[in-house]
């Protein structure tokens, strides 16, 4: 158990990295918040869990538990909840050719 | 061993915060640095339940839940000021 808790927390560091990658070098805001919006809850939802897998069946993981099911329910929420209002606001998205 | 590994696990996420805050003061327009914020709120909160496992306490339960809270209606709130140029509208029939 502890060592599929283990292959988690290494995937959701990595998930973790690959979104910050992602934020850090794409070209505007719409595909920086694909990078955000997805790795990032999935790289936390990893880690998490994996502490979960490694801590064992206490009150410790159960209050983690608590933590996950409301970051994978508010963090989706943030994510369009800005998009939308910056796409009313009147950013435009980025293409290749029209600058 | 799992210290090691909870320790390496650490380091990565500071390195993303790191490369998060990059963008925070660079980046070009106000949504950017909204989600750059965001998302350093959910890597603290990983890094808090981390460290949390690793000094084998359980005072930051309470912290990592009014942090994942805060940080929520920090980006709703932020998202609404951007959408509409006002915080609290009193117009309900908008």
């Amino acid at each position: 158990m502890e060592f599929i808790g283990a292959i988690l927390l290494i995937l959701g560091c990595l998930y973790i990295g690959i979104a910050a990658l992602g934020v850090l070098r794409f070209p505007d805001f719409y595909s920086r918040l694909h990078a955000s919006g997805g790795a990032e809850t999935l790289g936390m939802f990893l880690s998490i869990s994996g502490l979960i897998l490694i801590e064992g069946f206490t009150q410790t993981s159960l209050k983690l538990l608590i933590i996950v099911v409301f970051i994978l329910l508010a963090n989706p929420i943030g994510t369009h909840t800005i998009s939308r209002a910056a796409y009313r606001s009147g950013l435009k998205p980025w293409t290749k050719k029209g600058e | 061993m799992f210290n090691l590994l909870l320790l390496g696990a650490l380091f990565v996420f500071a390195v993303a915060i790191a490369l998060f805050l990059y963008r925070v003061c660079k980046g070009p327009s106000i949504p950017d640095r909204i989600i750059a914020m965001d998302a350093i709120g959910v890597s603290l909160i990983a890094m808090m339940a981390i460290l949390s496992i690793l000094l084998k306490t359980d005072a930051f339960f309470e912290v990592i839940l009014l942090f994942g809270i805060l940080s929520f209606i920090g980006t709703v709130s932020f998202a609404k000021f951007i959408e509409r140029g006002v915080l609290v509208d009193y117009d309900r029939n908008r």
